[in-house]
């Protein structure tokens, strides 16, 4: 390059930058309360900057990289009252500092029930037995001789959201829908293996054990098994984490996340469920009557306004984005409406980013606040036509002791200074 | 393995064509092998041998399939319950701290705050010895015999007064005749029907409801991890 043509660059740069300053300052002078305070030069522009002028890193400090040290707020968190102990305990996914669909693996919240099970792929064994033709053991390098797949779906906790069947509790998206999780799994079908294995032609249940310290199982209808289930290896293009399975596990889409055994070592096939210590004392919905529904597998669609939100509240007024997301067990989601003022009226929502079968999407709202209350809900509905159900709407037939599977919309309370709380309103 | 199997397995490893090999089995042993879809074996993997089945396939269902053996009594349950589990459960299972309550709870599946325990709320005694056998003393798992789990399942049994007598043994044989209070309450999903107003074509846009007023707020109950409220704005 001449140095007649860098000139003519540097002159169009400055230019450019001035006709920038010159737009923004037009738009910030529309909200009095904020334009027009900083009529001095940023000194972040006019002086150099230490990241501008000496050297960086080099590149192996983080040869597995991290998250920059100014997001290290964006952490899952716990609720330490909740349980007994961390061994058996459950963190939640910061869904308020995301975007898009994948959550980072660092940030997919963890349920355990014995602690993190640290195995060694080359020590991890699967059985497969009861009524198989062949009772056979796997290593994980006969599972990664067998034909992969790759789908995103979403795993919910049943639980998800069960700390507000009597009313608002928590103040953050955080907590109240935070045990939820999108990735990208790798595996291979489950059917592959029971294939190899030769299933008796009267099975209709399969039991899924883990090799943790709980033993974890939960038995799994068989058509099911035969459908969209796989056997995971690896999320969002690495290896599982040890908090979520490693070296394998299994990903029932749509259904509960409780299903979802980790570090899964044995698959029984038999004709019966076995209802488990987790299918029967938990993960049941204890309704209002004394009577309990079992088997709740699917998760019904849900959506949350991610932003604002308790963590995340308004900064600003003018130009601001509503973000949220939403997911069905059922299928696809099928749009989003939204509201700003507690349910009376709605908008539908623009889905950004792809829409796929049993996965969350993203939705958006750009909007103008000027600085008065709002009460924010978001609704979903999928492709079978299920619309997410108000929280006086599901509790009409659900009660308040169903710990499980509260899909109701939620309201946040946005008030003039921007502060965003969790309400309820009635 | 037979050389019958053996062949068969051969067979559909090499792809050679199923109906090659049909005059050597007999119909109700290829039915027997194949089920409903039939795909061609992969190959990986080998067989699970019995002595490795044996250590690991110890779950128990509701009809007593998986049931080792074994026997113990309320009484023989009580000592070993005191010395592994009171210490979370508490000496008669009422519970301690957030730890898991197993006795008690009778009466209260409509009340405000249920008392869900293995007495009031557990449909199948399986799943007690199943969970015990598997997952417990935590921290310690899969630790007991046969025999103490056994003993253990009596002793919770009995503090449930379901067993009245502390000399009573349960085995394998008087298991399954013992059928626990709350069993008849649980029936499989019914959302699709019970809940068919949550399909809804036209979902109201205008004018859905009257205005909202706040009834509720977290930040008065209080027990959020990260204090009253999010960050400040000023």
């Amino acid at each position: 390059m001449s140095d007649q043509s860098s000139a003519d660059i540097r002159s169009r740069r400055r230019f450019l930058a001035g006709a920038g300053v010159a737009g923004a300052g037009a738009v910030l002078s529309a909200i009095p309360a904020v334009a027009g305070e900083s009529a001095k030069p940023d000194p972040l522009i006019t002086e150099v900057q230490d990241w501008n002028r000496y050297l960086g890193d080099g590149i192996d400090k983080r040869p597995y990289g991290m998250p920059s040290k100014f997001e290290k707020n964006v952490i899952r968190r716990d609720v330490s009252w909740l349980t007994a102990s961390a061994e058996s305990s459950v963190n939640f996914t910061p869904l308020h500092e995301l975007d898009g669909i994948i959550t980072p693996s660092g940030l997919c919240f963890e349920r355990h029930h014995s602690g993190v099970a640290e195995i060694n792929p080359a020590d991890h064994r699967l059985m497969i037995n009861g009524m198989v033709e062949k009772p056979l053991v796997f290593t994980m390098e006969d599972i990664k001789r067998m034909p992969r797949v790759n789908k995103i779906y979403f795993l919910e906790c049943a639980a998800n959201s069960g700390m507000e069947w009597r009313g608002a509790q928590l103040n953050g998206c955080q907590f109240t829908h935070g045990m939820v999780h999108n990735v990208m799994y790798t595996g291979v079908r489950l059917k592959t293996l029971l294939d190899e294995a030769g299933l008796k032609p009267n099975v209709k249940w399969l039991m899924l054990e883990g090799a943790d310290a709980a033993g974890m199982n939960r038995s799994l209808p068989i058509e099911k098994a035969l459908g969209d289930v796989i056997l995971a290896f690896a999320m969002n293009g690495e290896a599982l984490r040890p908090e979520q399975g490693y070296p394998l596990r299994a990903v029932i889409p749509g259904w509960e996340g409780n299903l979802w055994v980790k570090w899964i070592r044995r698959i029984e096939a038999g004709d019966q469920p076995w209802q488990t210590r987790e299918e029967t004392s938990k993960y049941t919905d204890l309704l209002a009557n004394g009577r309990s529904r079992k088997h709740t597998f699917i998760m019904d669609a849900k959506s949350v306004v991610t932003n604002p939100s308790p963590q995340a509240p308004l900064k600003y007024k003018g130009r601001n984005v509503l973000s949220g997301f939403a997911w069905s067990g059922r299928g696809t989601v099928k749009r989003v409406d939204v509201s700003m003022d507690g349910g009376r009226n709605w908008q539908t929502a623009r889905i950004d980013g792809p829409v796929l079968d049993k996965s969350l999407v993203r939705f958006y709202v750009d909007f103008d606040w000027n600085g008065q209350e709002l009460m924010i809900q978001s609704r979903a509905m999928d492709s079978t036509g299920y619309m997410q159900p108000t929280k006086d709407e599901l509790r009409k037939v659900r009660g308040v002791n169903s710990i499980y599977h509260n899909n109701g919309i939620q309201t946040w309370l946005v008030r003039s200074s921007g502060e965003t709380e969790n309400v309820e309103i009635g | 393995m037979s050389k019958l199997v053996k062949f068969f397995a051969a067979a559909l490893l090499s792809g050679t064509a199923v109906a090659a090999v049909t005059p050597y089995v007999s119909a109700q042993q290829i039915a027997a092998r194949q089920p409903a879809v039939s795909s061609p074996k992969l190959g990986l993997g080998r067989p699970a041998l019995p002595e490795e089945i044996k250590a690991w396939d110890t779950d128990v269902r509701p009809d007593g399939k998986g049931l080792p053996v074994g026997k113990g009594t309320v009484k023989q349950g009580d000592a070993i319950f005191q010395a592994q589990c009171a210490s979370c459960h508490g000496e008669f299972g009422e519970g301690v701290g957030r730890w898991p309550v197993l006795a008690g709870g009778a009466g209260t599946l409509k009340a405000d705050r249920p008392d869900k325990t293995v007495g009031s709320f557990w449909p199948d005694l399986s799943t007690v010895y199943d969970y015990i056998k598997r997952a417990m003393p935590y921290g310690n798992a899969r630790s007991l015999s046969d025999d103490d789990v056994y003993a253990l399942v009596a002793y919770i049994l009995s503090i449930n007064d379901i067993i009245k007598d502390e000399n009573f043994e349960l085995n394998e044989k008087n298991f399954t005749s013992i059928k626990m209070p709350n069993a008849d309450a649980f029936y499989d999903d019914d959302r699709e029907t019970a809940e068919k107003q949550f399909w809804k074509k036209d979902p109201c846009m205008k004018d859905c409801r009257s205005a909202p007023k706040v009834t509720g707020r977290a930040i008065s109950v209080d027990v959020t991890p990260d204090g009253k409220a999010g960050p400040k704005v000023d």
